[in-house]
């Protein structure tokens, strides 16, 4: 059975393509036929997120257009035969993406991948809903963040009313939230979200907490998704966040400060 | 110089705590106007036109509310006509 899992949040710039390479590589690394696909029309990234920019020949529209086959523009990932990339079109037609071509390549991906993960672009426009109809499951991703917190509750209302799910009434979509850019020192001194304030916030539990980390960028400027740096704390939390989508139960890692002892507490650090 | 009495002294609520009270009460708006249907805003404005053409309401006079009963839906109009001593 294969499952159409949408990384979406409504604000920008809070992980949504960070985490669909981290997630798609993860579940890849656990042995399933992965595909990730880029939403984002016109600002196409996660291609260069992947590593794969230079081997873009088709896209995301051209296979809508059927200019090729989906397998011709099915870009396959150089660490997992198993993972393959849709890079979106650069075009700057916003009508690119017609609802009938996206359900047709989705339901074409589903007869040969396990997971299909589609990254949604920013906002609540037109590539943003398409994103996220045809989805069996949604990660939401959140930053501790006011802005983030209230735009990632429009994001869970428009899941519940305006899918394919929610319109024909054939069950809800499994909606997970994803806490990135967390900083517990800065939750310990009572400048930042708790987990347990966004949770409570916004009535659902966290599959995952991605700690603020250095290697975020590093892993974005060399093109290898974090999770693949396994030296890495947010690389090490996407991987928790994985198990956890694939039901395993793990405890929250990296969400307190490293204790201070008696005596750093006393003189400083 | 900080002595012992600065303890004691109230300290102002920090950041975190201000923006969850922030933010719970616009989710909880926000999941109040989810589920109503997307012409209310349009209905409301069309409505206050008409009314306004026989009497002078003020903008926010006109309410407009959608409820669920079970089953059926109740589309819920009030308009708070002014008192006639401003006629």
């Amino acid at each position: 059975m294969s499952e159409v899992i949408v990384v979406t949040s409504g604000k920008g710039g809070v992980g949504k393509t960070t985490s669909s390479a981290s997630i798609a590589c993860g579940f890849a690394r656990r042995g399933k036929k992965v595909a990730v696909v880029d939403f984002d029309i016109g600002l196409r990234n996660l291609d260069l997120i992947m590593g794969c920019e230079r081997r873009v020949v088709y896209d995301f529209v051209n296979v809508i257009n059927n200019d090729c086959s989906l397998k011709q523009a099915m870009i396959k990932d150089k660490r997992f035969d198993n993972l393959s990339v849709l890079a979106a079109s650069q075009t700057r037609d916003k009508d690119a993406l017609t609802q009938e071509g996206v359900e047709r390549v989705l339901n074409e991906m589903r007869e040969s991948f396990d997971i299909i993960i589609c990254d949604s672009p920013a906002g609540i426009e037109r590539g943003a809903h398409l994103a996220m109809y045809y989805a069996d499951r949604a990660v939401v991703v959140v930053n501790p963040e006011v802005s983030s917190v209230r735009d990632s509750d429009r994001v869970l209302g428009l899941l519940s009313s305006k899918t394919d799910r929610a319109e024909k009434g054939t069950g809800s979509i499994r909606e997970h939230l994803l806490l990135t850019r967390y900083s517990p020192e800065r939750v310990a001194t009572g400048d930042m979200l708790s987990v347990g304030d966004v949770e409570e916030i916004l009535g659902l539990t966290v599959i995952g907490v991605i700690p603020e980390s250095q290697s975020v960028l590093a892993a974005s400027n060399a093109g290898v998704p974090v999770i693949l740096d396994e030296a890495s704390i947010a690389g090490q939390a996407y991987d928790d966040a994985v198990a956890r989508m694939c039901g395993d139960e793990l405890p929250m890692r990296f969400i307190d400060m490293a204790k201070k002892g008696l005596f750093k507490r006393i003189f400083g650090s | 110089m900080v002595g012992i009495f600065d303890f004691f002294k109230s300290r102002p609520q920090k950041s975190a705590q201000t923006a969850k009270e922030r933010l719970l009460i616009i989710v909880a708006q926000q999941r109040g106007e989810r589920g109503t249907p997307d012409y209310i805003p349009r209905l409301k404005k069309e409505l206050l036109e008409v009314i306004r053409k026989y009497v002078n309401v003020d903008p926010g006079a006109v309410q407009v509310n959608v409820q669920k009963e079970g089953e059926q839906e109740l589309l819920e109009l009030s308009v708070v006509l002014p008192d006639k001593e401003d006629d």
